[in-house]
């Protein structure tokens, strides 16, 4: 098969990277939300850690 | 577990945003263009690193496995299944990537009779088997052996399978080094071997980040089961928190 010509084979390229791209930030936002979960868990145990002291 | 797993993290991530946009101006500014492929070998940049290091951490999460039942350390446990779950991840990339680039160069999105293709999407399979398998498993210690143990018989198949593709005669997939014509002019090496060692930093940076994660969160449980204790069978516990296990 020729090479396709820049114009078309720029799409592909494109998709191809933007598709790296998207997987990372999908795995970037699902580790973003689990850290969340921690900080906030952490929270309430800290809270409830400083109740008992008192 | 003592560890502190986010040590170095900061740097390793700013290395590797650096090798990354290295490794992009370097494919799209410096390698020249292929003169049977044409711009479409640009992917080739992308792909093929994130297939190596797919299969490279499929067999560090089996070198993981080994130490796991060498010395029963749960940490290497941890280890394996961050290894084996960002190769997964990277599986994924591999495969789109390889769809998208097929459908440019041949014309098909999956081509069926072209074993690299096929030998992949096997060992990408016999890994999604993982969680499953992994999961069915209710005790902590019998989970994390059995895990092991599947950690260390797929990543021994990963090489082997590698070699036996290599040896079957392929008319169609492209050779990433020294084809009969004589293998990749030096740009080109030189720009491949920046896209891996960026590839190879970014897998790096993902198995720490996650790590660091998983790491938190047992070290939260630890604390949740300390005041748990704390406060005694007779009052209210604390309610159920993150699980030490991979999630």
């Amino acid at each position: 098969m020729p090479a396709l010509p820049l114009d078309e084979a720029g799409k592909y390229v494109a998709g191809a990277y933007a598709v790296f791209v998207v997987l990372i930030l999908i795995y970037v936002a699902i580790m973003a939300a689990k850290l969340q979960r921690i900080e906030r868990e952490l929270g309430e145990l800290a809270g409830l850690a400083e109740k008992r002291l008192k | 577990m003592h560890a502190t797993y986010g040590k170095g993290l900061r740097t390793l991530s700013i290395a590797t945003v650096a090798a990354t946009a290295l490794a992009l101006s370097l494919v799209f500014f410096y390698a020249p263009l292929d003169a049977d492929q044409g711009f479409i070998q640009k992917i080739f940049y992308l792909h093929v690193p994130l297939a190596t290091m797919a299969l490279v951490g499929f067999m560090i999460g089996g070198v993981y496995g080994i130490l796991h039942l060498r010395s029963g350390d749960a940490r290497h446990d941890m280890r394996s299944y961050v290894a084996i779950h960002m190769s997964v991840i990277f599986g994924v990339g591999v495969l789109i990537t390889g769809a998208i680039w097929a459908k440019a160069s041949w014309g098909h999105w999956w081509v069926w009779d072209e074993p690299t293709l096929v030998s992949f999407l096997i060992v990408f399979l016999l890994y999604a088997t993982y969680y499953p398998f992994r999961y069915a498993i209710e005790d902590r210690d019998r989970q994390a052996r059995y895990a092991s143990v599947f950690a260390v018989t797929a990543g021994a198949f990963v090489p082997l399978n590698f070699l036996a593709v290599r040896l079957a005669e392929s008319l169609v997939h492209p050779r990433t080094f020294a084809t009969a014509e004589g293998g990749l002019p030096g740009e080109m090496w030189l720009t491949f071997l920046v896209s891996l060692a960026a590839m190879a930093l970014l897998w790096t940076t993902l198995f720490k980040f996650e790590m660091t994660a998983k790491n938190a969160s047992a070290q939260l449980s630890r604390l949740r089961r300390a005041l748990d204790r704390g406060a005694g069978s007779s009052s209210a516990r604390i309610a159920p928190g993150v699980a030490t296990r991979p999630d």
